[in-house]
């Protein structure tokens, strides 16, 4: 196993860690979108059971990483380390889920962006051999999120139609040393990008610089071009942010076929207006890819893609001292082999 | 790119052009609409009241209840929250949004306990109505005094 810096943020792997198993739970509103058919389980209300939505939120994060175990054919004493995070104070959903699993564990926190830095950092740890097989998750909660970012669930506000809708979704996937027919190629860590964007409602504005930025040096980095790439894939940005990181892309020479450059936020509502702008979240690029787009690499549909999920990196303290918004991104290469 | 905060004109010009206006029309002629609606129900009641010989301040401390009850009724169903998306201001200026400021509080914070949770969150959104309400009141009522005296 083996790992070569290529520029200044990226890793490519050489042999290539495999994703040998993966799994995404959804809620209701999520599974009538059109990435349902790579859930592995859906949840029909937001308690699911529970006595509250953080613990709900945790039992989520929990199936997703059971399930992913079960599609690897492992259990969690065959895990060397879980990387997981959320967008919870203090990542208490992700802490919660590793004293279940009993797997040593690293917390992430990288916003909604938390589902590639995982992804980009097993890769890293399986390449570089510090571990034989990490299970990497995130996941998020629109009725945990809303009322730590925003308002109580049930507060009757007006909420502009650039806003996004944070997903109830969560997503894990085993990387491993072993060969699997899908491997992680190469990964960027992305940098703080901020272009002072102080409304919180527009996130997506807040990131789609991020985003274009480490899209554009990890191909950079990679030497490779947009074309080689079936879909180039952003994790939030919404309707509004895609448009905007689209632009900042074509402005610097990104010559790519827009209706493959679709981001996750945009795709798991379908457009719905009930949710605003697209959906957001941890959960919303981790769900979309260890479910739908796993899904169509398994199948054989697509070779290679480029993931690059997107964090807006505020806190509701921040948010109120009237701070901007800074946003990041980190992007992993996938292939089909 | 710099990392640091800067105001970048060309990339605000983008957000501006792809972000969509708040539809300010649509908003305000639903909120009258709503406003105008829920007001004139309540007028409707308090009359009726009125025709049926209760007192006029007893009347009108009956419509506010019915109000308040009737939100946070909605609100514990889930309902009001989708009604506020559409309804606006509408709902917000009357009592209505001032009892779903608190129910809503209230029942969000109700998994940290009765006295942590519901008693102390209770006044979170409302609470600013309360210290303003109160102190701008203060701040005239002092104000009418003085100019009285003089």
């Amino acid at each position: 196993m083996g790992v070569t810096q290529a520029g200044r943020q990226s890793w490519l792997f050489e042999p290539r860690p495999g994703l040998i198993g993966m799994a995404a739970v959804a809620g209701k509103s999520e599974a009538g979108g059109p990435l349902a058919s790579g859930y592995d389980k859906v949840y029909e209300d937001f308690r699911i059971g529970q006595k509250s939505f953080e613990k709900a939120e945790q039992q989520m994060l929990q199936d997703a990483c059971t399930l992913a175990l079960q599609n690897a054919e492992l259990t969690a004493a065959d895990i060397d380390l879980f990387l997981a995070g959320d967008l919870l104070n203090q990542i208490t959903v992700s802490n919660f889920t590793a004293r279940n699993l009993g797997i040593p564990h690293l917390g992430l926190f990288a916003a909604c962006s938390t589902s590639t830095q995982g992804l980009a950092l097993a890769g890293l740890l399986v390449a570089s051999g510090a571990a034989r097989r990490v299970l990497a998750a995130s996941g998020s909660h629109t009725c945990t999120a809303e009322r730590q970012f925003r308002y109580p669930n049930e507060y009757g506000c007006q909420k502009p139609p650039h806003t996004t809708s944070t997903v109830m979704a969560a997503g894990a996937g085993v990387v491993a040393a072993e060969p699997a027919p899908i491997q992680l190629a190469a990964a960027t860590v992305g940098r703080v990008v901020d272009k002072n964007i102080t409304d919180p409602f527009n996130m997506g504005a807040a990131m789609a610089a991020a985003a274009a930025d480490t899209i554009l040096t990890h191909l950079h980095d990679t030497g490779r071009s947009p074309q080689e790439y079936d879909f180039i894939i952003t994790g939030d940005l919404g309707q509004v942010g895609r448009e905007i990181a689209w632009e900042v892309l074509q402005q610097q020479g990104f010559v790519y076929d827009k209706t493959r450059f679709v981001d996750c936020g945009c795709l798991i509502y379908g457009g719905d207006k009930r949710f605003f702008s697209g959906g957001s979240g941890c959960g919303c690029a981790a769900s979309s890819f260890y479910g739908y787009f796993c899904r169509r690499l398994r199948e054989g549909k697509m070779r290679r893609i480029l993931l690059a999920a997107t964090g807006a990196l505020l806190s509701p303290t921040s948010q109120q001292q009237k701070e901007s918004i800074p946003g990041i991104s980190h992007a992993v290469t996938v292939e089909r082999v | 790119m710099n990392g640091k905060p800067q105001t970048d004109a060309h990339y605000d010009q983008l957000v501006q052009r792809y972000t969509p206006p708040r539809p300010i029309a649509k908003n305000c002629a639903l909120a009258f609409l709503s406003g105008g609606l829920l007001t004139a129900a309540a007028e409707a009641l308090r009359r009726w009241l009125l025709a049926r010989d209760m007192a006029e301040d007893a009347a009108g401390g009956v419509v506010v209840f019915a109000v308040i009850a009737l939100t946070s009724l909605l609100t514990g169903l889930g309902v009001y929250d989708r009604l506020g998306q559409v309804c606006g201001a509408g709902l917000a200026v009357p009592i209505s949004g001032f009892a779903n400021s608190m129910t809503s509080a209230a029942l969000e914070f109700k998994s940290e306990g009765l006295v942590l949770g519901t008693g102390c969150n209770a006044f979170r959104l409302a609470g600013a109505v309360i210290v303003f309400g109160i102190g701008s009141a203060g701040l005239l009522a002092t104000l009418a005094l003085m100019l009285n005296l003089v």
